[in-house]
């Protein structure tokens, strides 16, 4: 099988729920194959490295890149030795590989030929050169040490930096901002993250298959049901099994369950960050009757672990659908009247149109995906391009603004409520009957793939088993990733005050990406 | 602001009344005198301090304030300094990154303070445990007074075990510490 008029053959993958493609390539190809996938406005979905010494004698690391093609998911491994291990730097094609590489280059020592080197997920706590997702780095303890972070500085009259992190002033995650500011105007944002990184992929290695799930299943707490799918699939991948057709049905019904429940939330901040606390109020109401109906009918109010390799630990019955149904149709007359609100409420559209505006061209170039993508123009939306069952028979439509403002992204979120109110409409009437589960067997070597459609972006599971067919490496990609660094820009001549708005309305993850 | 005014009178107060003290949720006797207690009656400020969770917690602490459980109406709120505050709700297992931060944030709490530490994971480090970037449990890095476990804990817990850690030992039948 080849992609994009190159001649390097990909092994196509069995039991993936979306068309998986594999190769193995060298320097050369890799950098072909990037630049036509560039060309032809395809993107990078992740990145990340591997130990491959403990294979075989003769091998050292590997990194292995995620494509997006419209025939599916490619998978490049580029083989690394084991004494010098350098990469091509992706970075110039697609920006959002600049942290994923120095990602790589803190786990794995494996270093990007060029570009950014600073360390991203190492904040000085251990050393630069103990790199703990080589297998022969053993779990130590180093003493804290102050870091001296390299943020570019911006010079000139009247220039000033405020720093602010990683605490907030909030109840929100950790992370670093440094503006520099001329009077009240932000002149360029750098994000120091890494906060919360805390050895979730070392975590996994060693884990059997069927208990990773939970620890997929809190990378990021708020797209928990999406990080159990995307898991679930690579899972299902490596022990060829399909899950029931109920399953798949029910699985959708939990995430988009799972995307109404944190674009409520986020339309409540939205109208706090302007000062229209009326709004949070509002919309945390609804967001609370919610996931109460989640806690009364799957026994978990953000639906933790309900979705498990082979299939789903919940089942609905008629009784339980009404009462989705109903609450469908009284989010729905509600959400009317709040959007009519929001829509004439001239201090909110004041504060949110034109606010933390990224052009759909800049998007493009940023590689921005998922919601804040769509809120861009960026037509990314695996639901609709690489629909895995149910979603190919559900249809969705899928949302896009192109202001790119905060106005935009609150817009995209009310037609995705929508959306997915019919959605679920939609599969409480057609979910056909059957099991819920079926068994999923570990296999000795083998790689699954899992991709999903979260409510903030692609979320993409890398899984590996080794030779007792124990999890040997997991990589677990979050779209923040693509946008944290899109939210730099945004800020860009927006003033100091107008940052948390810009920043709720992107609401990316922490922890995600952090891991 | 017509359609604004009559979706809050459509809406009504949904507050509803919060939950007993949790007494089990106590880690250590209470640290409390009772003439503090009496100063701060129920009026209590909480600083949040992420050191490193998923985010689920987060999100059940944000809960806390819609108007089901409208902790404000209890008199407690948040703060955005610990400098603030008479408590620190620390939620994660505390990330070897985020250690520095947390300590600084209870040293610049004013004395006395309470902390809660909050989840499966600030209550023992979960499933992350400890290893070369996470510390584990809350009481690895810093004193903590009220564990509150759960996978998130539900809004109702934390209410329980963030009163539990206001009411006086004494209330409860043993003697004072």
């Amino acid at each position: 099988m080849q992609f994009l008029n190159l001649p390097i053959e990909f092994e196509p993958l069995s039991g993936h729920a979306t068309p998986t493609y594999a190769a193995c390539v060298n320097d050369g190809e890799l950098r072909a194959f990037s630049e036509a996938a560039h060309a032809a406005g395809r993107r990078l979905v992740a990145l990340w490295g591997s130990d491959e010494r403990n294979r075989e004698a003769s091998l050292g690391f590997a990194v292995h890149f995620a494509f997006d093609l419209i025939e599916g998911l490619t998978c490049l491994t580029l083989p690394l030795p084991a004494d010098a291990p350098t990469f091509p730097d992706l970075a110039p094609l697609f920006p959002g590989a600049c942290r994923m590489q120095r990602a790589v280059m803190d786990m794995i020592g494996a270093r990007p030929a060029s570009g950014d080197r600073r360390p991203w997920l190492r904040h000085a706590n251990w050393p630069a050169d103990y790199h703990p997702l080589r297998h022969d780095t053993p779990d130590s303890r180093f003493p804290l040490d102050n870091e001296e972070y390299p943020f570019v500085r911006v010079e000139g009259d009247g220039v000033h930096e405020i720093a602010v992190g990683p605490i907030h002033a909030g109840i929100i995650e950790p992370g670093h901002f440094r503006f520099s500011v001329m009077g009240e105007n932000v002149l360029r944002l750098e994000q120091r993250l890494g906060w919360k990184h805390k050895g979730i992929e070392r975590r996994f290695a060693d884990m059997g298959l069927g208990d990773g799930v939970r620890l997929a299943g809190r990378v990021s707490g708020d797209s928990t049901v999406a990080y159990a799918w995307a898991y679930s699939q690579a899972a299902e991948a490596i022990g060829g099994a399909a899950p029931p057709a109920r399953a798949d049905w029910l699985r959708a019904l939990l995430l988009e369950r799972e995307r109404v429940a944190n674009h409520l939330g986020d339309l409540g901040y939205m109208g706090n960050d302007v000062a229209l606390s009326f709004g949070l109020m509002q919309f945390m109401r609804l967001k609370e009757d919610w996931v109460r109906l989640n806690a009364a009918l799957f026994g978990h109010r953000f639906l933790m672990d309900r979705i498990v390799p082979g299939g789903v630990s919940v089942d609905i019955d008629d009784e339980g659908a009404r009462a989705i149904s109903d609450q469908c149709d009284a989010i729905e007359r509600e959400l009317r009247t709040l959007k009519g609100i929001y829509d004439e409420h001239a201090g909110l559209q004041d504060r949110f149109l034109t606010t933390g505006r990224i052009t759909p061209q800049l998007a493009a170039q940023l590689g921005m995906i998922g919601l804040a993508g769509r809120a861009s123009g960026q037509r990314w939306d695996l639901r609709v391009s690489h629909p895995c069952a149910p979603y190919d028979q559900l249809t969705p439509r899928i949302a896009v603004e192109h202001n790119g403002d905060v106005a935009a992204r609150a817009l995209v979120r009310f037609a995705e409520i929508k959306e997915s109110l019919h959605l679920i409409r939609k599969i409480l009437r057609e979910t056909p009957a059957g099991d819920i589960r079926c068994d999923v067997r570990s296999e000795a070597d083998k790689r699954g793939f899992g991709w999903i459609e979260g409510w903030r972006g692609d979320i993409f599971i890398a899984l590996e088993t080794g030779a007792d067919g124990r999890i040997r490496r997991c990589h677990c990609h979050d779209p923040s990733w693509q946008n944290w660094p899109a939210l730099e820009h945004a800020i860009i001549d927006n003033i100091v005050p107008d940052f948390p708005l810009i920043n709720k309305s992107f609401n990316l993850s922490y922890a995600g990406p952090d891991l | 602001m017509f359609p604004m005014l009559r979706q809050i009178l459509r809406t009504g107060i949904v507050s509803e009344p919060s939950p007993p003290a949790d007494d089990a949720l106590r880690a250590v006797r209470q640290r409390l005198s009772e003439t503090m207690l009496k100063q701060l009656g129920r009026a209590l400020v909480i600083r949040h301090v992420d050191a490193g969770s998923c985010n689920a917690c987060e999100l059940e602490i944000h809960a806390l304030g819609n108007p089901y459980y409208n902790l404000e109406a209890l008199g407690i709120k948040f703060a955005a300094s610990p400098r603030h505050a008479d408590m620190l709700l620390v939620t994660g297992p505390v990330a070897r990154n985020m250690e520095v931060a947390l300590k600084r944030a209870y040293d610049a709490t004013p004395e006395p303070k309470l902390v809660v530490a909050v989840g499966d994971c600030g209550c023992t480090g979960g499933i992350f445990g400890e290893g070369y970037a996470s510390c584990g449990r809350v009481s690895n890095v810093i004193p903590v007074d009220v564990s509150i476990p759960g996978c998130p804990p539900t809004p109702l817990q934390l209410m329980e075990g963030i009163l539990a850690a206001l009411v006086m030992e004494g209330t409860a039948g043993a003697s004072p510490a």
